[in-house]
């Protein structure tokens, strides 16, 4: 039986998040969004109007089929952080935050401390945290521990298609999980986030691998049957993966031979 | 330690002489590396004119590394040219002040006036620009920042070299980005084309990305002023600059322009080194290969057609529209223009074409929130006379 997907009360259909940057036009944006099935869509803060002013990016989401997560990309430390969260939250409607900081611009690379303070504040603001972050098991307890609503650990660095450079600590991460793992950054085809799913993520966000590609609608239907199968494929339960061939002669057979 | 130090362990013209001996199999080599750290020396073999039949090789690694990092997307900027006074002499600039025409500094209407006409064409994220002179000092930019901040996203700015308490202080009013360009980094050249005036103390000028980043500047804006000397050796250190304040003010993030001289009222008999169209994009592409995070720019001061095919090849951002007389958007008299732009299609027009070509035109990529202070944003209204 399919089990559902619930952040923060709200229950998503599809395991698949998108991210709404690099994309060509607005209209592939938004054809790539509808063939992914996904429910829930990331929208950088810093490339939408916050004035009240039309916007080429706005106009072209589906705001009453997506529930948008606004992120705080571009922000460097825990006080700019709060300060985007709350004009988010006025200008896009929702509560819901997908925090970044990122000091490092080359790399982009989250900042643990700002960030586990950061979630800390927002969560008294009335915010839904889900922090973007290293692979780091004790981060991501305490960032549960702080309130936030999942945690969103990176598979790789940010925009650079390796994969699940990351692996054994999202797959402890994932073992101790207290809220969903939303694996984040650097899955890069659709066979990585199939990876991920198996591995018993709650779901995956993918942005470049989709906008980037020669047929970005092509390439998001190919993402959510990839969530999809990897989803199925861990519920279903996987065989345990053998490392060497069974021995002939098992090395314990002599006990049954033990008189009782 | 600032940069000026680095600069000088290096001799510009021994360093054209080192790129002039690069091979082809050190092109090979420096191509091979793309995707890991290039080192100077492929950096120098991919600027050498044994690169030259790799040209297609290095645009397609360009484009297809900015694709990765910034996808299908192009930022729209414009300048805002707030003066034309200047003190300094340089050689080749329309506002040195050998040059007898009249000069402008535009007040608080004329900025409100320029601001209404450029926000009504959709720019979001303005250069303000100013040649070096008391009168456009740090008061008065604070002042203009004050005026703009309120009707755009991103504020910029290219002016004389200050200190750091004052790019701190435009920093507090919402400045996100310092542009200044070293000219050139040929001691030689620089000492002939800045005969007098404060821009003749290279070293203060070397030193003021230095400043930027001590002052926590969220964006560092670099180039060479191309046709002032040998290009290789320009482009180089330009990169070993880039390097530089990446390592050392690493939470600034860094842009490289590639302005080439123009003609404009008096240079006319100015002897230029060359630099051709090939010659920038060999450059740019050398840049995106060494860096795929540092933003470059496009500017208006080339033609249409190099622009409508250069655009793809690595380039983030490019100006559209530009005016570069102070109140250029807004008065139809002609004042005192630094340079001659070659595109003068519109925003929309340009931004047209970019759809056209299945590139998204960005007009925001950020907020005037990170710049610290939530602030009401006003609409594009003209300003109250």
């Amino acid at each position: 039986m399919k089990s559902p997907l619930v952040i923060a009360g709200v229950e998503l259909r599809s395991r698949l998040f998108l991210g709404t940057g690099k994309f060509g036009s607005g209209p592939l944006m938004r054809e790539s969004l509808a063939a992914s099935g996904t429910d829930l869509v990331t929208v950088a803060l810093r490339r939408v109007r916050t004035d009240g002013a039309n916007d080429d990016l706005l106009a072209h989401l589906e705001k009453d089929r997506y529930r948008l997560l606004p992120n705080t990309s571009g922000v460097r430390d825990r006080r700019e952080a709060v300060l985007a969260a709350e004009l988010a939250r006025e200008a896009l409607q929702t509560n819901w935050l997908k925090l970044e900081i990122h000091p490092d611009p080359k790399y982009l690379m989250p900042d643990p401390v700002e960030t586990l303070a950061a979630t800390a504040d927002l969560v008294r603001r009335g915010f839904v945290v889900l922090p973007y972050v290293h692979a780091d098991p004790v981060l991501c307890r305490q960032l549960a521990e702080a309130g936030a609503a999942a945690v969103m650990p990176l598979g790789a660095p940010i925009g650079s298609n390796q994969g699940l450079a990351s692996r054994a600590f999202l797959e402890i991460i994932i073992a101790q999980r207290q809220v969903p793992v939303v694996i984040d950054a650097g899955l890069g085809a659709p066979s990585h986030a199939a990876a991920a799913m198996e591995m018993g993520a709650d779901a995956v966000l993918v942005n470049t691998a989709i906008a980037t590609a020669a047929d970005p609608v092509a390439m998001a239907r190919a993402f959510a049957l990839a969530v999809e199968a990897g989803r199925q494929g861990y519920e279903a339960g996987l065989p345990a993966q053998a490392t060497e061939a069974r021995a002939s002669s098992p090395l314990t057979a002599f006990l049954a031979e033990e008189s009782v | 330690m600032t940069f000026e130090t680095l600069w000088r362990e290096h001799d510009f013209r021994a360093v054209g002489a080192r790129i002039a001996g690069k091979t082809e199999a050190d092109v090979h080599r420096a191509l091979g590396r793309v995707g890991h750290e290039l080192s100077q020396e492929d950096f120098a073999a991919l600027l050498s004119a044994a690169a030259a039949p790799f040209l297609e090789e290095m645009a397609s690694l360009s484009h297809r590394r900015t694709v990765e990092r910034f996808g299908r997307t192009m930022q729209l900027y414009a300048p805002m040219y707030l003066s034309s006074v200047c003190v300094n002499a340089c050689t080749y600039c329309g506002f040195a002040a050998q040059n007898p025409t009249p000069r402008l500094v535009l007040d608080d209407h004329a900025i409100l006036a320029e601001t209404a006409a450029l926000a009504a064409l959709g720019i979001q994220h303005v250069l303000a620009v100013t040649g070096e002179s008391p009168r456009v000092g740090p008061d008065y930019l604070v002042r203009a920042l004050r005026l703009l901040r309120p009707s755009f996203a991103s504020l910029s700015l290219e002016v004389q070299p200050m200190q750091v308490e004052d790019y701190a202080r435009f920093a507090e009013e919402g400045m996100s980005a310092v542009m200044v360009y070293q000219e050139t980094y040929d001691p030689a050249a620089y000492a002939r084309h800045h005969p007098r005036g404060a821009k003749a103390d290279m070293g203060f000028r070397l030193a003021t990305p230095d400043r930027l980043g001590q002052a926590g500047v969220k964006k560092i804006g670099i180039g060479a002023l191309y046709g002032l000397s040998d290009w290789r050796a320009e482009a180089w250190f330009v990169g070993l600059h880039l390097r530089y304040l990446e390592n050392r003010y690493w939470r600034s993030r860094t842009s490289i322009s590639f302005p080439r001289l123009r003609p404009h009222q008096g240079n006319t008999s100015l002897d230029l080194t060359p630099f051709s169209e090939r010659d920038l994009v060999q450059a740019m592409c050398a840049f995106r290969l060494l860096s795929q995070e540092t933003e470059l720019s496009l500017s208006t001061r080339e033609s249409a057609r190099f622009r409508d095919h250069a655009f793809r090849l690595g380039f983030t951002s490019m100006s559209a529209g530009s005016r570069t007389n102070p109140g250029g958007y807004t008065n139809s008299q002609d004042s005192l223009e630094q340079f001659s732009v070659d595109d003068s299609r519109s925003p929309a027009e340009v931004a047209d074409f970019l759809r056209a070509r299945s590139y998204e035109p960005v007009w925001k990529d950020w907020d005037g929130t990170y710049d610290g202070q939530v602030v009401e944003r006003a609409a594009s209204e003209a300003p109250a006379c």
